[in-house]
């Protein structure tokens, strides 16, 4: 295991940030904390790299204690923060270079790490630019050449592609792919489905400072949901008379006036609803099941409905 | 967690870069305070007075502004461009992720500052020395005086940008502390002949009096094994700050 975090709590004060959270990264895949703001994902992550410390539990990273071990773990390690932390009037190779210095690096080896990564992230263009008249989507792709510096094993990225367009965010997951493939375990935190559906080998829901589902996201999707989610407009009394007479009780959630049921064949109750029009009931959409389904189902609350 | 020299001076190699970006415009306001004071009030009011410390007035100012260059130097650092740093730019977070640690962040930061400090503090000595005002060789002793002065004003600064919630807080720490330090500290007066044998324990209480009284010792003697309880005031209230410092930043940036 890379990462390996035993029955962790973390309180800040009265405040339950992280609550008894058992978590296992197995080398070299993609995963992903997958939760709302709030959630403690980022406490979590650094619990991980060593900047907060546990306040019972036990978090390993290489093995290693990372409390007692902090220089050797994040000698090996690589962090892209939240907020991009970057020198503003500096161009982004001058900001590479300060940050090589960060880890030791000097001279030539410096040099030559700082032109590969202005390559790998696709910074050329833009690498004598100051950061301050980049794009967000450039300053971002520098944030993470940063993290990148000593060709870390472990890659931890905070919310990657939060406020970038599609573009970018399709580019940088290639980046990500890209380091997975070349052997690096990579865990991030995101609040969003598709990214996580789409890079991730395994997520880990978090809601309250504890993982409430782990596993691949098909095989969340399959474990606690169906395949198939029906969206309905439905006051609680019309969602009762529709179902009744379906003869299974398919797992569902609602949000206000609407209802999703999840069925692996929805083909009968959308004959219901089309039939039982004078309840008043309307179908939506019908889409595939995907993870803000398990997380709307899990926690009750929307991704989106929280703060 | 033990200091790592070797980090420390990342976070050093930062600021130079930083600084050599700007110094031009940067170093001359900073540098031409002292230059003023001394010329005004040693050309000026000194063509009132004949005589203070046994020497002229203007002689007399030179080594103490030589300590308030040294002390500006270290002040402007450790107050507005730390905060900045730690709170605005969040450039420590960024440090953080890699093996630097919070005790060589105070390193780094301490020795960038005691840098700044020395460039201040020798330009003007430089300026004093070129206009004749210091007996050579003798007065080449206010050389470690000038280190000694950014360590201990870097300590205090750095102590205090530490415990401040607001950068509005500062305008307290220059106007409160270093104004009152540099209009008192015997660096236009000889503080302790104005003040009664009851109240010279106050004189010692300025951190300012210290390093002064130091450089005019180096500049006109004697060497006094009495200048020994200067330099230990000085080592040991920065050592005490520095410890202090550690521990606050520990705090700010593990939570």
């Amino acid at each position: 295991m890379i990462v390996e975090v035993s029955g962790v709590t973390k309180r800040f004060g009265e405040r339950v940030a992280v609550d008894k959270l058992t978590l296992n990264v197995p080398q070299g895949v993609c995963f992903g904390l997958l939760g709302p703001n709030g959630a403690g994902k980022t406490t979590t992550l650094r619990m991980i790299y060593g900047v907060t410390l546990p306040t019972t539990g036990q978090v390993r990273v290489f093995g290693m204690e990372v409390s007692r071990n902090v220089r050797a773990v994040r000698r090996r390690l690589g962090v892209t923060l939240q907020q991009n932390v970057l020198i503003e009037t500096l161009s982004p190779r001058a900001n590479l270079n300060i940050f090589g210095r960060y880890h030791l690096m000097d001279g030539a080896g410096l040099a030559q790490r700082v032109e590969e990564l202005i390559d790998f992230m696709e910074l050329r263009s833009h690498a004598d630019v100051p950061v301050d008249k980049l794009s967000g989507g450039y300053q971002r792709r520098l944030a993470i050449a940063l993290s990148l510096m000593n060709r870390p094993e472990l890659l931890i990225l905070d919310e990657p592609t939060t406020g970038l367009d599609p573009a970018v965010r399709l580019a940088l997951w290639s980046r990500v792919r890209e380091l997975r493939s070349q052997g690096a375990t990579v865990l991030l935190t995101t609040h969003y489905m598709d990214e996580a559906q789409r890079l991730c080998d395994t997520v880990a829901i978090m809601s309250n400072g504890d993982i409430m589902a782990q596993g691949a996201p098909e095989d969340l999707i399959e474990r606690h949901l169906a395949r198939q989610a029906v969206e309905i407009e439905a006051t609680p009394a019309q969602e009762q008379g529709l179902l009744h007479g379906l003869g299974v009780s398919p797992p569902r959630c609602r949000l206000g006036n609407r209802v999703m049921v999840y069925l692996d064949d929805p083909a009968a109750l959308l004959d219901r609803i089309r039939r039982l029009s004078g309840i008043g009931a309307r179908a939506m959409a019908v889409r595939p099941t995907d993870l803000e389904d398990v997380f709307l189902f899990l926690t009750g609350t929307s991704l989106e409905d929280n703060p | 967690m033990t200091l790592s020299w070797r980090h420390a001076l990342a976070v050093w190699r930062r600021n130079a870069t930083m600084y050599r970006r700007t110094w031009s415009w940067n170093i001359l306001p900073n540098f031409f305070e002292p230059v003023l004071y001394l010329v005004s009030l040693g050309v000026g009011l000194g063509a009132y007075i004949t005589t203070m410390g046994g020497t002229s007035y203007i002689q007399f100012l030179a080594p103490g502004l030589v300590c308030v260059a040294a002390m500006n130097g270290a002040s402007f650092e450790v107050t507005y461009n730390v905060y900045v740093r730690m709170n605005i730019e969040k450039a420590y977070d960024a440090m953080l992720t890699t093996p630097i640690q919070p005790v060589d962040v105070v390193a780094g930061e301490l020795l960038w500052s005691m840098t700044r400090s020395c460039v201040y503090g020798l330009c003007f000595a430089l300026v004093v020395a070129v206009a004749g005002l210091a007996p050579l060789p003798q007065a080449l002793w206010v050389l470690p005086v000038i280190p000694l002065t950014g360590l201990l004003f870097s300590a205090i600064g750095l102590a205090f940008t530490l415990r401040i919630a607001t950068i509005e807080l500062y305008s307290f720490y220059f106007t409160l502390f270093l104004t009152p330090l540099f209009l008192f500290s015997s660096v236009f007066f000889p503080l302790e002949e104005r003040l009664s044998a009851s109240w010279l324990w106050v004189a010692e209480c300025l951190p300012l009096l210290h390093p002064v009284r130091l450089a005019r010792a180096a500049f006109f003697g004697p060497a006094s094994p009495a200048l020994l309880w200067d330099v230990f005031y000085i080592l040991g209230l920065s050592t005490v700050l520095v410890a202090y410092a550690v521990r606050l930043m520990r705090r700010k940036l593990t939570l």
